[in-house]
């Protein structure tokens, strides 16, 4: 033992094992380090040093591991490779490929397993820059070339960051593996350095960036509530939290559906298998409204399921957001979908528990909000050193327990994001989807995505925002009244202002994912159907100023046409919702004169 | 070494057992326990550091002594033995046998704890499992592989709700492929053998196992009890190509022994005193559950799950929402009205439902007719509530019909008899009658075409 020790001084006994949680004599190891646990060769990472003892946490069950087994610091932190070949793929919360296991090892993940998660034996094409010339002074993040990574993904192969250096030889175009040098620099200290289509990168540090910037466009969803209501910038960091069952994860699998961001990357943080499954089984054939090709062609899955292991999950938001930044430094704009935060932040709760820390508020540890703010932080866009723009926009489910708000999670990201897409279990439990309440959702980014959407969509956009938002706040301090009083205590005027809430409700917020039609709206779509029941609305208005009767309006056909709209016309449909429109005004307008004869004829 | 006896405890309580200077233990392994009326007692290790070992004690640690307690470790992990013969037994939480006939001998030993499914290895749950109940297959489908699980409460009959979900399960058709695995933790004795004469009357006998621990058993033992059940019935799915469907009641007295155990180890509580780990632990069990790639067999599991004074947000109903494919949830105002089943629709969901239904696999219109009754419901429910404030007399026309509507659903749709096996179509045509109630403008969730053919109108 002394002779191993005195040799590499990276080998330790184990000492106990409680849960994920394993103290390992393991001298001169780092906090952070990876290690190899016992006979099985499970892997963890130490995460708190006492004199000679490590604390490591193991990333898989510990089971059938005793005290006396060996164990071996690794000299890394937890790291993931980076390079092409990831798009597509599926990754386990430490970035193993899950589908080459299953093909490798059957239906359940065993222990101790270690496999790379880019294939090296596939060759890529490669096409150096041209202006690249033998002594130039390359920059991290400068772009060496592309590869084509999917039909619609060009993957820019850029240099690592710890890479920078003058530029000693770049291959010439060709086919190449992950593992051939296509290229080489002479880093500042004087040595000759390889470069290769991938690099490894440690999880827990954020990529560096030339500067961070502010984000200019809104992300669209397609999604009304979210684009039209509630919107989140490039870049920009949101929260979807809500009870179970509410919506959370329909939410943000329409948003890796039908969002115009570059490269999504959706991280199942201890939740349901079968989701994954879901994505893993439709993107391949569903396409992607922007560039008409199959959505898992920009896709990136990372599943940690509810029943892995706990330790695993908390690694993998940093896995994910990590994958995410890679792509931002290739100048695109990344989406990460975390679901859910809420399990990530237990996860933390379960190893301090198991640490004996000090718990603060329902057990969580302290750090919990730093932590928190940490992960929120990577979020954003900026200038890389490829002199692009690339963005990561953040979007976490929150899981509070009881769907109680007020929890630390919650509370904590609240006071983090920009966007709050709070998901209310009433709306949930009338089919009202996305179940998202406009009265406790907020967003910082209106007045921003308001100047894209003036540009590109129409100047009326915040306007028409704002007064159908403040028609259902009136609509909400209406049915307060009539829970007291009846319906009878409303004025004709205030009974037609709740059929025009019902309207923007039915005929706009609400939204099935499940329909084939209305499960994408094109921001034209969204500003129409906003404008038409806004418009019958006002419409309606008039007429009850005039006189007439409200039961006459409340009965009209024509508002069962304005909420079918959304379903009946999709997003190229524009020209019959104009035609639509102009059927109501008619129809309004007939009604106006018809009444007018009938004032005459009555006077 | 295994052979060799420890006399070494030095601490026991809450099902829990200390031994000192013991040799080196692997992490969950297998113990046994003999006292000093030479009982032998089950136990695995849950912590294991040089020198001590801290054991869980299915047979809980009442009436130990420290001092004439030996510890034997069986240098092995919890497996039990599968084979065949599983079906028709009776066992205990622990897998031995509990029907007086000798336990299962076979070479083929599985590891309680299963590891997880891969999630590439799985195939996403669709077919439609009809179970002749409006309220399910009309507006909560259940498919094939899903976790469904029943949200009841003392006093509802969730007990009957199962067993008619049981006996009715169309996969029930196909004779030799399905078999019925039967979970019970800290029930009563009338409970199990309600069960047992259930599946005895309806001839399945031969197709169920049962894991039985009573109300009077160890608590300790209902830790590994539906470990135990469901790694039988991984046995069934996935190797003997079996449709599977899992019964467990009650979730919530697994729960409490959790926190029993949790709270003696020292575990920091979270909610309610449960410990942080409870929805981890929930979900190693609810997540065996599913389909596998290229597996003819599956796994669907419905576990009762009582919410404790009712309370749906009460951390074990509450964590178990998070993890399973929906829930149905009974409400005690219907069962006071007499309604049975007493389904209340609206807290109720299947996220499952939406591949295993339409036109393939039940009818066109299913989703559109779900959505619709669920939206409807929901307004009329608002109504109903208004009019207790307001009176019924001062609601308009359109309210009242909203009125009529809420009670002709629970009396119609809701209601049925525990014999009353309606068929999907059955129920879709029942839903009509009662969408036709309104004029065909009001119902904006299903399409035009649906109303054409549907909706029971002159015109
Ligand atoms: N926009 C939508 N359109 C149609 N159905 C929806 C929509 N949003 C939610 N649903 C329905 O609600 C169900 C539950 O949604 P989801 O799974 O997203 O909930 P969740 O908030 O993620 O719950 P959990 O916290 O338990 O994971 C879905 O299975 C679907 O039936
Ligand atoms: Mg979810």
């Amino acid at each position: 033992m002394d002779k191993a020790m005195s040799e590499q001084n990276n080998r330790g006994i184990i000492r106990e094992i409680n849960g994920p949680i394993v103290t390992i004599t393991l001298p001169g190891v780092r906090n952070g380090e990876q290690v190899k646990i016992g006979e099985r060769g499970l892997y963890g990472e130490v995460i708190t040093l006492r004199g000679d003892n490590a604390v490591v946490q193991a990333y898989e069950s510990t089971e059938g591991v005793r005290p006396g087994e060996p164990a071996e610091a690794l000299g890394w932190p937890l790291s993931v490779e980076l390079g092409p070949g990831l798009l597509g793929s599926i990754f386990d919360g430490v970035q193993r490929p899950l589908e080459e296991i299953f093909e490798g090892h059957g239906d359940h993940i065993p222990r101790g397993l270690s496999l790379p998660a880019l294939d090296r034996e596939k060759s890529w094409h490669f096409v150096p820059e041209e202006s690249l010339e033998r002594g130039t002074h390359l920059e991290s993040g400068i772009r060496l070339g592309t590869v084509q990574e999917t039909e619609t993904v060009e993957h820019r192969v850029l240099v690592p960051p710890d890479r920078a250096g003058e530029l000693v030889e770049l291959a010439p175009e060709g086919d190449y593996t992950l593992e051939d040098t296509i290229g080489r620099v002479r880093t500042p200290d004087g040595r000759t350095r390889k470069l290769k289509l991938y690099h490894r990168w440690p999880v827990r540090n954020a990529r560096p960036y030339v500067k961070r910037d502010h984000g200019v466009a809104p992300l669209i969803t397609g999604q009304r509530i979210l684009d039209t209501f509630f919107p989140l910038l490039k870049g920009g960091k949101g929260a979807v939290p809500g009870p179970f069952g509410a919506g959370k994860t329909v939410v943000q699998q329409q948003i890796a559906r039908w969002s115009n961001a570059d490269i999504v990357i959706y991280v199942g943080c201890g939740e349901r298998g079968n989701e994954l499954v879901d994505i893993l089984e439709t993107f391949p054939t569903l396409q992607d409204p922007y560039s008409g090709r199959k959505l898992m062609e920009r896709t990136l899955l990372v599943a940690n399921t509810s029943n892995m292991p706990v330790v695993a999950r908390e690694a993998s938001i940093y896995v994910g957001m990590t994958m995410a930044e890679y792509y931002r430094d290739q100048g695109y704009d990344v989406v990460m979908l975390a679901d859910s935060t809420s399990r990530w932040a237990e996860a933390l709760r379960e190893v301090s528990g198991r640490l004996g820390q000090m718990p603060v508020e329902e057990g969580y540890p302290a750090y919990l909000a730093s932590r928190l703010a940490a992960v929120y932080e990577r979020a954003g866009r900026v200038e890389t050193g490829g002199c692009d723009k690339g963005s990561v926009t953040l979007i976490g489910a929150v899981s509070p327990p009881g769907g109680d708000f007020s929890e630390p999670v919650t509370a904590h990201t609240k006071e983090i994001i920009q966007t709050f897409w709070a998901l209310s279990k009433e709306l949930a439990d009338a089919r009202h989807y996305p179940a998202i309440d406009w009265t406790g959702s907020f967003s910082e980014h209106v007045s921003t995505a308001g100047k894209w959407w003036h540009k590109e969509i129409d100047p009326d956009w915040e306007a028409r925002r704002g007064e159908a938002l403040a028609l259902l706040a009136r609509d909400a301090e209406l049915l307060r009244i009539v829970n007291l009083v009846g319906p009878e205590a409303l004025s004709s005027a205030q009974r037609w202002e709740l059929e025009g809430a019902a309207l923007i409700k039915d005929g706009v917020l609400q939204q099935s994912a499940l329909d084939e039609v209305d499960t994408f709206s094109s921001p034209e779509k969204q500003f129409l159907l906003l404008d038409m029941a806004l418009t019958v609305y006002e419409k309606g208005a008039e007429l009850i100023e005039l006189g007439v009767p409200v039961q006459e309006l409340t009965d009209l056909p024509l508002l069962a046409k304005a909420r079918r709209a959304k379903q009946v016309y999709d997003s190229t449909q524009t020209e019959q919702l104009l035609e639509l429109m102009e059927e109501f005004n008619q129809s309004f307008d007939k009604i106006r004169t018809e009444y007018a004869k009938f004032e005459e004829h009555a006077q | 070494m295994s052979a060799r006896e420890y006399r070494t405890s030095s601490y026991a309580q809450g099902g829990l057992l200390e031994v000192r200077n013991t040799p080196e233990v692997s992490f969950g392994d297998r113990v046994l326990i003999r006292d000093h009326m030479n009982r032998i007692r089950n136990g695995q290790v849950i912590k294991s550091s040089e020198g001590s070992v801290l054991i869980q004690v299915f047979e809980g640690t009442s009436d130990i002594d420290l001092e004439s307690t030996w510890v034997r470790f069986l240098d092995e992990p919890f497996e039990i033995s599968l084979s065949p013969e599983l079906l028709g037994r009776v066992f205990n939480g622990i897998g031995q046998p509990k029907d007086g006939r000798p336990p299962i001998v076979s070479n083929l030993r599985r590891n309680i704890s299963g590891t997880a499914i891969n999630p590439a290895a799985r195939t996403y749950p669709r077919e439609f499992i009809q179970t002749g109940i409006s309220t399910i297959d009309g507006l909560n489908s259940l498919v094939r592989g899903q976790k469904l699980p029943i949200f009841s409460a003392s006093g509802l009959p969730h007990n009957r709700l199962a067993a008619q979900i049981v006996r009715q399960a169309k996969l029930v058709d196909e004779e030799s492929h399905f078999s019925i695995v039967f979970a019970a933790m800290g029930v009563s004795y009338a409970d199990a053998r309600f069960f047992q004469e259930e599946f005895s009357n309806s001839g399945v006998l031969g197709n169920v196992v049962m894991y039985i621990n009573l109300a009077d058993d160890s608590p300790v033992e209902r830790l590994a009890l539906p470990r135990v059940a469901l790694t039988a019935a991984e046995y069934l799915a996935f190797e003997l190509d079996r449709h599977v469907l899992v019964v467990m009641t009650d979730m919530t007295n697994y729960a409490e022994a959790l926190r029993e155990v949790g709270t003696a180890k020292g575990d920091v509580p979270s909610r309610k005193g449960y410990p942080g780990y409870l929805y981890s632990d929930l979900a190693e069990i609810y997540e065996r559950s599913g389909r596998i790639r290229d597996r003819h067999g599956s796994i669907t599991l419905v576990p009762v799950v009582s919410m404790p004074s009712d309370d749906i947000t009460h951390p074990i109903p509450d964590l178990t929402g998070y993890i399973t494919e929906g829930q149905i949830v009974l409400s005690r105002e219907l069962h006071n009205q007499g309604i049975y089943p007493p389904v209340h629709i609206s807290p109720s969901l299947s996220r499952l439902m939406k591949d295993g239904i339409g036109k393939d696999d039940t009818r066109e219109d299913h989703p559109r007719v779900a959505n619709q009754l669920f939206a409807l419901y929901a307004r009329a429910l608002e109504t109903r509530n208004l009019a207790s404030i307001i009176g019924a007399d001062e609601l308009s026309e359109r309210d009242r019909r909203y009125l009529g509507f809420a009670d002709e659903f629970d009396k119609r749709f809701v209601g049925q008899d525990e014999d009353e096996d309606r068929s999907i179509i059955e129920t879709l045509n029942l839903a009509w009658e009662l969408l036709s109630i309104f004029p065909k403008d009001a119902l904006t969730r299903v399409k035009e075409t649906d109303l054409a053919k549907y909706h029971h109108t002159g015109d």
